[in-house]
Protein backbone atom coordinates (compact mmCIF):
# COMPACT_ATOMS: atom_id res chain seq x y z
CA UNK A 1 0.00 0.00 0.00
CA UNK A 2 1.78 3.59 -1.28
CA UNK A 3 2.11 5.52 2.43
CA UNK A 4 0.76 8.90 2.92
CA UNK A 5 2.76 11.83 4.65
CA UNK A 6 1.49 12.88 8.03
CA UNK A 7 0.80 16.59 5.84
CA UNK A 8 -1.40 14.14 3.48
CA UNK A 9 -3.28 13.16 6.79
CA UNK A 10 -4.04 16.61 8.57
CA UNK A 11 -5.47 17.86 4.40
CA UNK A 12 -7.95 14.80 4.96
CA UNK A 13 -8.55 15.45 8.68
CA UNK A 14 -8.99 18.95 7.65
CA UNK A 15 -11.66 18.29 5.34
CA UNK A 16 -13.07 15.98 7.34
CA UNK A 17 -13.41 18.16 10.31
CA UNK A 18 -14.76 21.40 7.83
CA UNK A 19 -17.44 18.98 6.83
CA UNK A 20 -18.77 17.52 10.26
CA UNK A 21 -18.35 21.16 12.07
CA UNK A 22 -18.68 23.61 9.47
CA UNK A 23 -16.11 25.69 10.43
CA UNK A 24 -13.61 27.28 8.23
CA UNK A 25 -10.55 25.67 6.74
CA UNK A 26 -8.07 28.33 8.71
CA UNK A 27 -10.00 27.41 12.14
CA UNK A 28 -8.79 23.94 11.94
CA UNK A 29 -4.77 24.61 13.20
CA UNK A 30 -3.00 21.62 14.73
CA UNK A 31 -3.63 22.75 18.59
CA UNK A 32 -7.32 23.71 17.68
CA UNK A 33 -9.75 21.79 20.79
CA UNK A 34 -12.18 20.20 18.77
CA UNK A 35 -14.98 21.09 21.69
CA UNK A 36 -13.55 24.76 22.65
CA UNK A 37 -12.69 26.00 19.51
CA UNK A 38 -14.26 24.10 17.05
CA UNK A 39 -17.48 23.45 18.52
CA UNK A 40 -18.00 19.93 18.61
CA UNK A 41 -20.63 18.66 20.60
CA UNK A 42 -21.03 14.85 21.22
CA UNK A 43 -22.76 13.39 18.37
CA UNK A 44 -19.75 14.99 16.16
CA UNK A 45 -17.56 12.53 17.59
CA UNK A 46 -19.19 10.19 15.91
CA UNK A 47 -20.08 11.79 12.71
CA UNK A 48 -16.11 12.37 12.18
CA UNK A 49 -15.34 8.78 13.04
CA UNK A 50 -17.43 7.86 10.04
CA UNK A 51 -16.13 10.33 8.08
CA UNK A 52 -12.81 9.40 9.16
CA UNK A 53 -13.24 5.69 7.88
CA UNK A 54 -14.97 6.82 4.55
CA UNK A 55 -11.96 9.22 4.13
CA UNK A 56 -9.36 7.02 5.15
CA UNK A 57 -10.60 3.21 4.30
CA UNK A 58 -10.46 2.16 7.86
CA UNK A 59 -12.66 1.14 10.79
CA UNK A 60 -12.72 2.87 14.12
CA UNK A 61 -14.36 1.04 16.94
CA UNK A 62 -16.41 2.15 19.47
CA UNK A 63 -14.15 3.97 22.60
CA UNK A 64 -10.93 3.40 20.26
CA UNK A 65 -10.25 7.31 19.35
CA UNK A 66 -12.22 8.97 22.01
CA UNK A 67 -12.23 6.84 25.34
CA UNK A 68 -15.62 6.06 27.24
CA UNK A 69 -16.91 5.19 29.88
CA UNK A 70 -13.48 6.12 31.99
CA UNK A 71 -15.06 9.75 33.64
CA UNK A 72 -17.58 7.37 35.08
CA UNK A 73 -15.47 4.78 36.44
CA UNK A 74 -14.36 5.62 40.04
CA UNK A 75 -10.85 3.97 40.08
CA UNK A 76 -10.20 6.42 37.05
CA UNK A 77 -12.42 9.61 38.64
CA UNK A 78 -13.23 11.08 41.65
CA UNK A 79 -14.38 14.29 42.55
CA UNK A 80 -14.37 15.47 39.20
CA UNK A 81 -10.64 14.40 38.86
CA UNK A 82 -8.88 12.26 37.08
CA UNK A 83 -7.22 9.80 39.39
CA UNK A 84 -3.46 8.93 38.45
CA UNK A 85 -4.54 5.28 37.92
CA UNK A 86 -7.33 7.29 35.18
CA UNK A 87 -4.34 9.51 33.64
CA UNK A 88 -2.33 6.87 33.27
CA UNK A 89 -5.64 5.28 31.52
CA UNK A 90 -5.84 7.58 29.59
CA UNK A 91 -2.19 8.29 28.35
CA UNK A 92 -2.45 4.36 27.45
CA UNK A 93 -5.59 4.99 25.17
CA UNK A 94 -4.47 8.38 23.96
CA UNK A 95 -0.94 8.33 23.17
CA UNK A 96 -1.36 10.74 20.40
CA UNK A 97 -2.56 13.64 23.15
CA UNK A 98 -0.90 16.07 24.74
CA UNK A 99 -1.03 15.77 28.56
CA UNK A 100 1.33 18.50 29.79
CA UNK A 101 -1.13 21.25 30.41
CA UNK A 102 -3.78 18.22 31.47
CA UNK A 103 -1.63 16.51 34.27
CA UNK A 104 -1.14 19.56 36.08
CA UNK A 105 -4.96 20.27 37.02
CA UNK A 106 -7.14 16.64 35.39
CA UNK A 107 -10.21 17.68 36.18
CA UNK A 108 -12.86 15.38 34.28
CA UNK A 109 -14.44 18.71 32.78
CA UNK A 110 -11.68 19.44 31.13
CA UNK A 111 -10.97 15.92 29.50
CA UNK A 112 -12.32 17.27 26.22
CA UNK A 113 -9.50 19.57 25.90
CA UNK A 114 -6.84 16.56 25.28
CA UNK A 115 -8.84 16.06 21.37
CA UNK A 116 -6.98 18.04 19.31
CA UNK A 117 -6.71 18.12 15.78
CA UNK A 118 -2.89 16.98 15.76
CA UNK A 119 -4.69 14.24 18.43
CA UNK A 120 -6.65 12.95 15.12
CA UNK A 121 -3.61 13.04 12.62
CA UNK A 122 -1.94 11.40 15.15
CA UNK A 123 -4.46 8.96 15.91
CA UNK A 124 -5.29 8.65 11.99
CA UNK A 125 -1.38 7.91 11.83
CA UNK A 126 -0.95 5.77 14.14
CA UNK A 127 -4.22 3.32 12.74
CA UNK A 128 -2.54 3.60 9.22
CA UNK A 129 0.90 2.34 10.14
CA UNK A 130 -0.42 -0.49 11.80
CA UNK A 131 -2.46 -1.26 9.04
CA UNK A 132 0.72 -1.03 7.07
CA UNK B 1 -53.22 14.66 16.18
CA UNK B 2 -50.40 11.50 15.19
CA UNK B 3 -46.81 12.49 15.04
CA UNK B 4 -46.55 10.56 11.84
CA UNK B 5 -45.29 12.68 8.84
CA UNK B 6 -45.21 9.87 6.45
CA UNK B 7 -48.36 7.77 5.25
CA UNK B 8 -46.78 4.46 3.72
CA UNK B 9 -44.12 2.69 2.81
CA UNK B 10 -43.37 2.03 -1.05
CA UNK B 11 -39.65 0.57 -0.92
CA UNK B 12 -38.19 -1.38 1.88
CA UNK B 13 -34.43 -2.91 1.70
CA UNK B 14 -33.28 -3.91 5.31
CA UNK B 15 -30.06 -2.01 6.34
CA UNK B 16 -29.70 -0.23 3.07
CA UNK B 17 -32.88 1.54 1.37
CA UNK B 18 -36.49 2.92 2.43
CA UNK B 19 -38.56 5.01 1.02
CA UNK B 20 -41.95 6.36 2.12
CA UNK B 21 -44.45 8.99 0.24
CA UNK B 22 -46.67 11.87 2.08
CA UNK B 23 -50.05 12.92 0.39
CA UNK B 24 -50.68 16.78 1.56
CA UNK B 25 -53.76 17.59 1.98
CA UNK B 26 -55.33 21.49 2.13
CA UNK B 27 -57.01 20.16 5.26
CA UNK B 28 -53.84 19.91 7.27
CA UNK B 29 -53.79 22.79 9.73
CA UNK B 30 -49.99 23.44 9.87
CA UNK B 31 -49.70 24.54 6.07
CA UNK B 32 -51.70 27.57 6.92
CA UNK B 33 -49.43 28.84 9.59
CA UNK B 34 -46.10 29.85 7.32
CA UNK B 35 -47.70 32.66 4.57
CA UNK B 36 -51.27 34.37 5.10
CA UNK B 37 -53.16 32.35 1.75
CA UNK B 38 -50.33 30.77 0.30
CA UNK B 39 -50.42 27.23 1.89
CA UNK B 40 -46.84 25.44 1.75
CA UNK B 41 -45.71 22.43 3.95
CA UNK B 42 -42.54 23.87 6.20
CA UNK B 43 -39.51 22.19 5.47
CA UNK B 44 -38.76 21.80 9.04
CA UNK B 45 -41.60 18.98 9.02
CA UNK B 46 -39.66 17.98 5.41
CA UNK B 47 -37.20 17.23 7.32
CA UNK B 48 -38.95 15.57 10.02
CA UNK B 49 -40.83 13.61 7.27
CA UNK B 50 -37.23 12.31 6.18
CA UNK B 51 -36.30 11.97 9.87
CA UNK B 52 -39.00 9.38 10.08
CA UNK B 53 -38.19 7.54 6.99
CA UNK B 54 -34.84 6.82 7.89
CA UNK B 55 -35.28 6.40 11.17
CA UNK B 56 -37.26 3.18 10.70
CA UNK B 57 -34.67 2.17 8.00
CA UNK B 58 -32.38 2.24 10.97
CA UNK B 59 -34.22 1.02 13.85
CA UNK B 60 -35.38 -1.71 11.41
CA UNK B 61 -31.56 -2.75 10.90
CA UNK B 62 -30.88 -4.06 15.03
CA UNK B 63 -34.88 -5.76 15.03
CA UNK B 64 -35.92 -1.98 16.56
CA UNK B 65 -33.47 -3.04 19.69
CA UNK B 66 -32.08 0.62 19.94
CA UNK B 67 -33.67 3.43 20.96
CA UNK B 68 -32.76 5.88 17.67
CA UNK B 69 -32.84 9.30 18.22
CA UNK B 70 -32.32 12.19 15.00
CA UNK B 71 -28.98 13.66 16.51
CA UNK B 72 -28.01 15.85 13.61
CA UNK B 73 -28.81 17.57 10.47
CA UNK B 74 -25.67 17.19 8.49
CA UNK B 75 -27.24 18.85 5.80
CA UNK B 76 -30.66 20.15 4.79
CA UNK B 77 -30.65 21.73 0.99
CA UNK B 78 -34.16 22.67 -0.30
CA UNK B 79 -35.14 22.98 -4.34
CA UNK B 80 -38.59 24.09 -4.46
CA UNK B 81 -41.74 24.07 -2.17
CA UNK B 82 -44.18 21.50 -1.18
CA UNK B 83 -47.95 22.66 -1.42
CA UNK B 84 -51.41 21.30 -1.25
CA UNK B 85 -51.49 18.18 -3.41
CA UNK B 86 -48.45 17.31 -3.97
CA UNK B 87 -46.90 13.45 -3.38
CA UNK B 88 -43.65 13.75 -1.28
CA UNK B 89 -41.32 10.88 -2.06
CA UNK B 90 -38.93 10.35 0.60
CA UNK B 91 -35.80 8.02 -0.19
CA UNK B 92 -33.18 7.11 2.46
CA UNK B 93 -30.01 5.15 2.11
CA UNK B 94 -27.94 3.84 5.46
CA UNK B 95 -24.49 5.30 4.46
CA UNK B 96 -22.61 4.41 7.74
CA UNK B 97 -23.62 2.16 10.60
CA UNK B 98 -22.27 1.22 14.13
CA UNK B 99 -23.41 0.11 17.98
CA UNK B 100 -23.36 4.11 18.26
CA UNK B 101 -25.61 5.36 15.50
CA UNK B 102 -25.61 5.72 11.78
CA UNK B 103 -25.76 8.47 9.28
CA UNK B 104 -28.11 8.39 6.11
CA UNK B 105 -28.65 10.25 3.19
CA UNK B 106 -31.78 11.06 1.34
CA UNK B 107 -33.68 12.63 -0.91
CA UNK B 108 -36.92 14.44 -1.26
CA UNK B 109 -39.00 14.12 -4.80
CA UNK B 110 -42.34 15.14 -6.08
CA UNK B 111 -42.52 13.24 -9.57
CA UNK B 112 -38.84 13.50 -10.59
CA UNK B 113 -39.01 17.13 -9.43
CA UNK B 114 -35.86 17.48 -6.53
CA UNK B 115 -37.48 18.94 -3.52
CA UNK B 116 -34.48 18.63 -1.00
CA UNK B 117 -31.75 16.74 -0.42
CA UNK B 118 -31.44 15.43 3.34
CA UNK B 119 -28.39 14.01 5.14
CA UNK B 120 -28.93 13.27 8.79
CA UNK B 121 -26.86 11.42 11.77
CA UNK B 122 -28.83 9.13 14.45
CA UNK B 123 -27.77 7.91 17.69
CA UNK B 124 -28.38 4.96 19.26
CA UNK B 125 -29.04 6.95 23.15
CA UNK B 126 -28.67 3.57 25.31
CA UNK B 127 -25.03 3.14 23.19
CA UNK B 128 -23.77 6.63 23.80
CA UNK B 129 -25.00 8.46 26.60
CA UNK B 130 -22.83 6.76 29.18
CA UNK B 131 -24.14 7.26 32.66
CA UNK B 132 -27.91 8.46 31.63
CA UNK B 133 -30.30 6.01 32.31
CA UNK B 134 -33.11 5.47 29.99
CA UNK B 135 -36.44 3.99 29.97
CA UNK B 136 -36.38 0.20 29.29
CA UNK B 137 -39.37 -0.51 26.98
CA UNK B 138 -38.54 1.58 23.09
CA UNK B 139 -40.17 4.88 23.07
CA UNK B 140 -38.96 5.40 20.14
CA UNK B 141 -40.34 3.34 18.00
CA UNK B 142 -44.20 3.17 19.14
CA UNK B 143 -46.62 1.30 17.68
CA UNK B 144 -47.76 4.02 14.86
CA UNK B 145 -44.26 3.60 13.01
CA UNK B 146 -43.98 -0.04 13.47
CA UNK B 147 -47.34 -0.49 12.24
CA UNK B 148 -46.26 1.67 9.31
CA UNK B 149 -43.66 -0.78 8.44
CA UNK B 150 -45.73 -3.99 8.91
CA UNK B 151 -48.69 -2.54 6.33
CA UNK B 152 -46.11 -2.25 3.71
CA UNK B 153 -44.99 -5.88 4.63
CA UNK B 154 -47.87 -7.31 4.56
CA UNK B 155 -49.31 -5.79 1.39
CA UNK B 156 -46.00 -6.47 -0.57
CA UNK B 157 -46.51 -9.80 0.58
CA UNK B 158 -50.11 -10.11 -0.99
CA UNK B 159 -48.90 -8.00 -4.00
CA UNK B 160 -51.36 -4.76 -3.62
Amino acid sequence: MATITRDEIYDKVRTVLVDALGVDEDEVKPDAVLVDDLGAESIDFLDISFRLEKAFGIKIGKGEMWPEGLANDPNFAQNGRVTPAGLAELKKRMPHSNFSEFEMDPQVAKMTKLFTVDAVVGFIEGKLNTAN
Amino acid sequence: MRWIWIDKFTEFTSKTSATAIKNVSLAEEHLHDLYPAFPVVPHSLIVEGMAQTAGILVGEARQFAEKVILAKVGRATFHRLVRPGDTISFSATIEQMSEQGASTRGTVKIGEDMVAEIDLMFSHIDQNLAGLEFPEHNFVFTEQFTELLKTYRLEARIGV
